[in-house]
């Protein structure tokens, strides 16, 4: 298969690299290192700064920050792009009829949307956790319907924009039915929006359940996640900076490379730039 | 006019280049030319001619813009000394910049500050250059309203932007341009943005302030009609290069190159139809088109299309629960027939409906009212269903913005065969023939097919829409403003294009456009909308050799004629601006009645805001 010309460039390049990266780590981490390692305490090197025995220091019970932050990449990542995927898929579809449709089925849904959006996101993510219970696939999906709100509202005002484009209306007079005009014409010329939006999201997600664990409704400890780690390390900033720093660096890096995945992915989809250099 | 003094501006070799992906890319190649005090030169050329780099090199905007003066001189005469501006400093650029020399922008819409009052954008300039005290700049600005005959001008001081309507905007831009006396005004497509009748009277205004103060006018534009009214001097640019420089009458009279006889050629002359019949088509230099009268089909005595009384309404929505306050009244109580294989342009200014009235046929608006029979079968009474599967198969539409109305993300090839699967007119591998038939057609390269819209110009995506329309093989087509948006050589191909399909297939068109000149050509009946209502209709002739209502009147006495030794553009012109089109809930609109002043030629008895017309 050929490369698109969108990820020969430095930005493509990096973002690729980045991103791959880390779903590598991800997904194999949990394989070549024993899962222990991230629980493990050294009690006599609380707090330690960088040293040849741990690379990357250690927390407040003396855990390795290096494979706490390797072993974590996988919770962080997996709980982070499934409740992106969830918020799309429901999202998606919604703010696209709303906005096409218009009128009483755009009221109903967007007053159903802004009833949402009342709510703080994590708060919303809280109470739906809270009533679920805390575990794995609970804290996905309260991070997801957290997220839809805002996913629906910015494809429902870019739906509504490119519904009122002449090449929709020259697309109506066709014969395009509803369905075909939605997903032909309509759902391509969003999805520049839908992927800004989602690599954005993504970041706040691995937020959002550092946020969960931190209350005790995400990851439980002693398991390790970044958004858990950058928690714990609240107590210790003046002492042992690097405890927040690694997993910041961590989650900065992962959000850095999708931001430019994310550009490049836009330009490979785009006709415009597809072929440009 | 031109005197023997040295020149106020001679560019000399100028080249500007622009960063691009792939090297620097060449806006302006080699351009010289100069300007004498009290002379207007216009720089006229088709889109992407270099002619607005030319005019932004020498206020040094065009390095805002990423462009770079790579070499040439941009001489300027500064207190008897001459100065070269692509070497002069940041402050001496400053000082000159709305000083010396003053200019105006197309679009008078985002050229003011929408969060400043006039009076505070107009004295700005003042107090910068002219050191004025707040009172002195507020009188200056008070008397350059008046110069720019800006009724109540204690009013206006005191309003915002958006409570001004297009021709007023402009000419605050113009009143602005002028605060410090400039010797040379830049105006750079001043006009284009603006209704025939507004851009009348701003043309004049810009010849008379030039008469008054002598100040010199650099006129950027690509209209050849309004360059035969305004210049005194031309120079005709392409990609980058000066083409042809001259005296406007020797220009028209007696053009030397080829490009500008080209040029010239395409231009319709409004009048230049007179006692013929039948519509032409453009001519075109260099192209075998026959210039003889598209055949005119036989007349079927049942009219195609015939619109009885077609009202359409917009809500305009207000208040806590955004209910309906009043009604945009945008078509009311149109009535017209369209016979097979002949054209009814509808013409009129912005906002006057005739958009609307096309959107109505197709149902794209819904009409609030009236009927609609195409072959008889009500289009109206139509379920949503029945409406996309008979009405859209027998009417199609051709969009203003070439550049809008494809998708940017489908391959031509699946633009245009989407009606032709859609409406099962063909299957299996016909559909690829008749696409390919459709290119052909339409005279695009089949190679055309597998390309996206943005790899293609604007005429060539026109010609697309033109192919997707003729898929279904529509009894009728409205075109919306279809060649508004093209270079004139490229409008006039696309015009012809669509005579021949009409003579070849029988096509009606609705013909909806601002442009009188070109519909005298191609137009059978014209219909003169304004405020809503069909004030005038009849033939070709019948509308531009005997116009009765005084609004095509007045609109046709506003059109720049190409032809320099027919100067029509007098400071005298005085144009109404268009009322309001919105009335309150439950307003109960007279219908419209009309005198037959002529066979098949009607005139609206109704007064339509229009009492104090001038004659």
């Amino acid at each position: 298969m050929k490369v698109p010309a969108a990820f020969r460039n430095t930005k493509g390049i990096v973002g690729a690299v980045v991103v791959l990266t880390v779903l590598a780590v991800a997904i194999l981490a949990p394989l070549l290192i024993p899962a222990d390692w991230a629980t493990r305490m050294d009690m006599r090197a609380r707090l330690s700064a960088p040293t040849w025995a741990h690379p990357l220091g250690t927390d407040q019970l003396g855990r390795d920050l290096m494979f706490r932050v390797l072993l974590g990449a996988q919770t962080s990542i997996f709980i982070a792009s499934a409740a992106v995927l969830m918020s799309i898929v429901i999202g998606l579809p919604l703010g696209l009829v709303s906005g096409y449709m218009g009128k009483t089925t755009d009221n109903v849904l967007m007053r159903l949307v802004d009833t949402l959006l009342s709510f703080p996101a994590l708060l919303l993510a809280l109470t739906i956790s809270a009533v679920l219970g805390p575990n794995l696939q609970n804290t996905i999906i309260a991070i997801g319907i957290a997220f839809t709100p805002f996913l629906a509202r910015i494809i429902r005002g870019e739906a509504l924009r490119v519904a009122q484009m002449p090449y929709v209306e020259a697309a109506r007079t066709a014969g395009n039915s509803d369905l075909r005009l939605i997903t032909l014409h309509i759902l391509p010329n969003i999805m520049p929006v839908v992927i800004v939006q989602a690599t954005i999201s993504l970041a706040f997600a691995i937020l959002a359940e550092a946020g969960l664990s931190f209350l005790g409704l995400g990851t439980q400890p002693p398991d390790a996640s970044w958004g858990l780690m950058i928690q714990a390390s609240r107590d210790y900033l003046d002492r042992a900076p690097w405890t927040a720093l690694v997993p910041g660096a961590a989650v900065a890096l992962t959000v850095l490379g999708l931001n430019m995945f994310g550009d490049a992915l836009r330009d490979a989809l785009d006709p415009r730039t597809r072929g440009e250099a | 006019m031109v005197g023997d003094q040295t020149p106020l501006v001679s560019i000399d070799k100028l080249r500007v280049e622009f960063r691009g992906e792939d090297g620097p890319i060449v806006g302006v190649e080699d351009i010289s030319f100069s300007i004498a005090p009290g002379e207007t030169v216009c720089v006229v050329g088709e889109s992407g001619s270099g002619k607005s780099v030319t005019s932004l090199s020498l206020m040094r905007l065009v390095e805002f813009g990423g462009g770079r003066i790579t070499s040439g001189r941009l001489g300027f005469s500064l207190n008897g000394k001459q100065i070269d501006l692509a070497q002069a400093d940041t402050q001496t650029m400053q000082a000159i910049r709305g000083d010396e020399i003053g200019m105006i922008f197309q679009e008078p819409m985002t050229s003011l500050n929408p969060v400043f009052t006039i009076e505070r954008q107009m004295t700005d300039g003042l107090r910068v250059h002219r050191g004025l005290s707040r009172s002195a700049a507020r009188a200056r600005a008070l008397e350059l309203l008046q110069q720019v005959r800006i009724p109540e001008p204690e009013q206006r001081l005191k309003q915002y932007p958006h409570e001004l309507s297009g021709g007023m905007r402009q000419r605050v831009v113009i009143a602005m341009a002028m605060a410090c006396e400039p010797r040379l005004l830049i105006a750079d497509e001043p006009t284009t943005a603006l209704d025939v009748t507004i851009q009348a009277e701003i043309l004049a205004l810009i010849d008379r302030l030039k008469r008054e103060t002598g100040m010199a006018v650099l006129f950027i534009t690509h209209d050849m009609a309004v360059v035969a009214q305004m210049a005194d001097r031309v120079v005709v640019m392409y990609r980058g290069n000066l083409v042809e420089e001259g005296p406007v009458e020797r220009i028209f009279a007696d053009p030397q190159e080829e490009y500008t006889r080209k040029l010239l050629a395409a231009v319709p002359r409004l009048g230049e139809m007179r006692g013929k019949s039948a519509p032409e088509p453009m001519r075109l230099v260099g192209e075998t088109a026959s210039n003889a009268p598209v055949t005119p089909i036989d007349v079927d005595p049942k009219p195609l299309l015939q619109v009885h009384n077609l009202t359409t309404r917009y809500p305009v929505k207000g208040g806590l629960f955004r209910r309906t306050i009043a009604n945009v009244h945008a078509v009311e109580d149109v009535s017209f027939d369209i016979p097979r294989g002949q054209t009814l342009a509808l013409v009129g200014e912005s906002g006057c409906g005739k958009s609307s009235c096309g959107r109505s046929i197709l149902r794209l608006s819904e009409p609030t009212s009236g009927e609609v029979l195409l072959d008889q079968t009500d289009i109206l009474a139509l379920s949503s269903r029945d409406l996309r599967r008979r009405a859209w198969r027998d009417m199609q539409m051709v969009f203003q913005d070439p550049f809008a109305s494809l998708n940017p993300y489908m391959r031509l090839r699946d633009q245009v065969t989407e009606p032709i699967r859609n409406f099962g007119i063909h299957t299996g591998s016909a559909v690829e023939d008749r696409v390919s038939e459709l290119f052909d057609r339409v005279e695009l390269p089949r190679a055309f097919m597998s390309r996206f819209p943005h790899e293609l110009s604007g005429g060539q995506r026109q010609r697309i829409a033109i192919a997707r329309a003729l898929a279904v093989n529509p009894k009728l087509i409205i075109a919306d403003e279809a060649v508004s948006a093209l270079d004139v050589s490229v409008q006039a191909q696309v015009l012809n294009l669509m005579m021949e399909l009409q003579a070849e297939l029988g096509i009606s068109y609705l013909f909806i456009s601002h442009d009188m000149a070109v519909v005298e050509r191609i137009a059978h009946r014209v219909g003169v909308m304004y405020l809503g209502r069909l004030v005038e209709i009849g033939s070709r002739q019948q509308i531009f050799e005997n116009p009765q209502h005084s609004y095509t009147k007045s609109l046709l006495s506003a059109v720049p004629v190409a032809d320099p030794t027919k100067r029509n553009i007098h400071d005298d012109l005085n144009f109404r601006p268009i009322p309001s089109p919105v009335f309150p809930l439950g307003y109960k609109s007279k219908p419209s009645t009309y005198d037959e002043v002529a066979p098949a030629h009607l005139v609206l008895q109704n007064e339509v805001g229009l009492d104090a017309a001038p004659e």
